[in-house]
């Protein structure tokens, strides 16, 4: 027992080096793609581990993802670097604990419509404060951080995300919050501070989406509202969680790989139509795998048993 | 300035009202959250634009074209994209998780047609913008228009859900789908009607938004914000609540955006809806459920 | 003297609908208590309003001498209050073992670990599910679903058990069984409130009962006594029959 369980630690640190080393390994191009894709398993990873067992379908990751990205544009030439983070962490529990207080003891109607709108809100409030208070629309972001050190730091976040996941799932709250997605007066009846538990994991989800967000900004040398909040992004983030599966940790990142190289292909071959693309496919992939890619591996693999 | 920021407040408003009625429709009859029903209106929009612009036609020509076009294009959608859905649901709650995730692909897909057809700029065109002196305040006539035509469509639905037989089987399935099939009403008629209906009442308000309003190709999500917060506010598939709410949605933007700062009219709806959670979330005429 | 729920002028409308009206009564500790009347009468929205499922508009609720009125169902469910639905909810997608360790982990002794899975197993094995261990509730018969949601109370480890309709739609045998089943909870200590309609297990469970009609209470006392009630007998079969 002993040594399987000292295997599959062993194996988990060998994957998390080999990819610590993909900077080396690969070109300019080859990186940025592979940081796309750890940013996107980080959102995606982070949206399911709120909505996979809630099914409160959240609409409003750019919001905070965008969150993330202004607070290390307005601070990352004045403060420390981890000081940014800390901050772009704190204004998004802040935030999604308003959402999440206000909306979570409700019925999920009232979270999806809060959430649908709430980037276009965060964008037309920092809109209106930089226009009136600063007088500038957009903000150059001016760092000496790599794209290999980011590439690190959304790996670093990656495990992170990967090792909160992998522990609630053992843990009272990830019950608790089982529970609750099959029923939720059974579960308020059972003991269990439904809203509470709710709110906690609502947090927790998106301290991961604005760090990413804080993380990438750097990215850009330019940022304003529209770029930091473009709802394209929650809308990525939805459709490869849907496509992996939201309902096992490893199975958003399962939908991250195709479609983060398909949307590549898509954006580069398409400029002008990737949005009726990336419909349509979303639209299939809701009527064709409900369950996501890791549903329909289960199924096939019991079908024959 | 007051009574004239008023005037324009109740038109607007009349829009809200007019669009979120439609949206109680959906979601209160055919029980689908419709995430890409604002997009809609902007396609109406544009097409009332081209009338106007492209064959140099009356845009309210529009209000005679475009609501049916719509009616047909709302029945589609509800036939083949959203009936395999409602019929592989096992629960209510499962039907409102597909239909937000497939609506939420389709509001993707006409928002990127109409930036491909016309871009993300702002659109406008200048019909009937003559002054007209109401009550000592100077109006626009193009929104006096549009407020008059929108309480006669209101009003129109209004009578036809009530005084109608069509009408009262449309009710009683918002009010209760099992028990209305057990008189033998069509739920599955009637639920693609009514979602039809919300369809063509959407279109209308678009060519109505479109006669005074700048509009452009991402401002759909918006109103279905809007309409979603109005229907919520007056209490699900309860008109005269959208009617009320759709006013105090319409005057505070308006008030807003005059006294305050135009870059706040969305932070004041969202402050509304807030309140609205916390204090009444049943919605103002809404009933607490059992 | 105090019981240990005392319940006061407790009422709930639905719109114009008075559902309860005005209920005032006492159960005392280890007693088992029936709540009975017509289909319609209020039983399952007073049992929704002591376990906290709904907010009653006026009246209070003490359990053990605190006020319980209004609390949210999680908070009251810590506090000793466990019940069952009149139709079985169990969760669906957790193995019989899960569904009561659920109440295991949140209930008043939050256990977990070891000692909690044992615990569930115990349990389980106490109404009679030890072979249903790792079966969904699913592939259950109604009587061991309806077995599993009484498991899944009683490792809430209650002071006052709420039973709706518990032993409705059970066969001869299954009815014996559950009678022989509710009767060992009480020598255990646990205080039972319960709506039913069967009367063979009315009379040989109950201490004491309740009648209630169009939300009021019509009668209370001794089984034998309550049912011969004049007002009960003309709320269950009409004027006619008085």
């Amino acid at each position: 027992m002993m040594t399987q369980d000292a295997l599959r630690v062993l194996g988990v640190a060998a994957a998390i080096a080999g990819l610590a080393c993909v900077p080396f390994l690969l070109g300019d191009y080859g990186l940025s793609l592979a940081i796309n894709i750890v940013s996107y398993t980080v959102l995606a990873t982070a949206w399911s581990l709120f909505s996979g067992p809630t099914r409160y379908v959240s609409l409003a990751t750019v919001a905070f993802f965008g969150i993330g990205a202004y607070t290390t544009a307005v601070f990352a030439e004045t403060l420390a670097w981890p000081l940014v983070l800390l901050i772009a962490a704190g204004i998004g529990i802040l935030v999604a604990g308003i959402v999440g207080l206000s909306t979570l003891r409700l019925s999920g109607v009232y979270f999806v419509i809060f959430t649908l709108g709430l980037a276009e809100l965060v964008r037309q409030l920092v809109t209106w404060y930089e226009v009136n208070k600063t007088r500038t629309l957009g903000r150059y972001v001016f760092t000496d951080i790599t794209a290999a050190q980011i590439y690190w730091q959304l790996l670093i976040l990656a495990v992170l995300v990967f090792a909160a996941g992998f522990l609630i799932g053992r843990s009272r709250l990830g019950l608790a919050l089982r529970a609750i997605g099959d029923d939720e007066t059974v579960a308020r009846h059972s003991g269990i501070d439904a809203t509470q538990a709710k709110v906690a994991l609502f947090v927790l989800s998106t301290v991961f989406m604005t760090l990413t967000g804080a993380i990438m900004a750097p990215r850009w040398t330019y940022i304003d509202p529209a770029i930091a909040f473009n709802p394209v992004i929650s809308f990525t983030v939805l459709i490869m969680a849907l496509l992996g599966g939201v309902h096992r940790l490893y199975g958003p990142v399962m939908g991250v790989v195709p479609l983060a190289l398909l949307f590549e292909f898509l954006l580069a071959r398409f400029p002008n139509h990737f949005s009726i693309m990336v419909g349509l496919v979303f639209i299939l992939i809701v009527y064709a795998i409900p369950r996501g890619i890791v549903g329909l591996v289960e199924q096939t693999v019991r079908r024959p048993a | 300035m007051l009574l004239e920021v008023t005037l324009s407040g109740v038109t607007l408003g009349g829009m809200y009202a007019l669009v979120a009625m439609g949206l109680t429709l959906q979601y209160g009859v055919a029980r689908i959250m419709n995430l890409s029903y604002g997009e809609l209106l902007i396609a109406a929009a544009f097409a009332a634009f081209w009338f106007y612009s492209g064959l140099a036609l009356n845009p309210l020509l529009g209000l005679i074209v475009v609501p049916p076009l719509a009616f047909a294009a709302s029945y589609a959608i509800y036939r083949y994209l959203l009936q395999p859905l409602v019929r592989r649901a096992k629960s209510r709650d499962q039907l409102e998780v597909d239909s937000i995730l497939a609506t939420f692909g389709l509001l993707f897909v006409i928002q990127g047609v109409m930036l491909a057809l016309f871009g993300g700029a702002y659109y406008s065109y200048s019909f009937l913008s003559v002054p007209l002196q109401f009550a000592g305040a100077t109006v626009a006539a193009n929104r006096l228009l549009a407020l008059v035509l929108a309480v006669v469509i209101g009003l129109g639905l209004y009578l036809g859900l009530t005084r109608t037989r069509l009408g009262t089987a449309v009710r009683a399935v918002a009010v209760d789908p099992v028990a209305a099939q057990l008189v033998a009403i069509d739920v599955r008629t009637a639920s693609a009607l009514a979602f039809a209906l919300g369809g063509a009442l959407v279109a209308a308000a678009g060519v109505l938004v479109s006669m005074f309003l700048t509009f452009n190709a991402n401002l759909g999500v918006v109103f279905t914000l809007k309409a979603l917060i109005v229907v919520i506010m007056g209490g699900v598939g309860n008109l005269l609540g959208a009617l009320i709410a759709g006013l105090i949605l319409g005057l505070t933007e308006n008030y807003v955006a005059t006294f305050i700062d135009p870059g706040l009219t969305l932070a004041a709806t969202y402050a509304i809806f807030l309140l609205v959670l916390l204090v009444r979330p049943q919605g103002l005429l809404g009933r607490a459920n059992r | 003297m105090s019981g240990l729920l005392e319940v006061e002028s407790l009422t709930r409308r639905f719109g114009g609908l008075v559902a309860v009206d005005g209920l005032s009564f006492s159960v005392g500790a280890g007693e088992i208590m029936g709540l009975l009347g017509p289909n319609g009468s209020g039983k399952t929205t007073v049992l929704n309003l002591l376990s906290g499922a709904l907010r009653p508009d006026l009246g209070s609720i003490a359990l053990r001498g605190q006020a319980i009125a209004g609390m949210p169902a999680h908070r009251i469910a810590r506090l000793g209050v466990a019940r069952t639905f009149q139709i079985v909810r169990p969760l669906a997608s957790f193995t019989c073992h899960d569904n009561v360790l659920t109440g295991l982990a949140f209930g008043k002794r939050r256990a977990w670990g070891t000692q909690a899975r044992a615990d569930a197993d115990t349990l389980l094995d106490r109404v009679g599910l030890a072979r249903a261990r790792d079966a969904l509730p699913g592939a259950l018969t109604y009587i061991d679903q309806k077995r599993l949601e009484l498991a899944r109370a009683l490792a809430l480890q209650p002071d006052l058990l709420l039973l709706d309709e518990w032993l409705a739609g059970l066969n001869p045998t299954e009815l014996e069984q559950g009678i022989a089943l509710i009767q060992s909870l009480r020598g255990q200590g646990i205080t039972i409130l319960l709506v039913e309609h069967v009367m063979d297990a009315i009379r040989s469970l109950c201490d004491r009962c309740l009648v209630m009609n169009t939300g009021r209470l019509i009668a209370s006392g001794l089984p034998g006594e309550v049912l011969a009630h004049p007002e009960v007998v003309r709320a269950y079969l009409g004027d006619d029959d008085a």
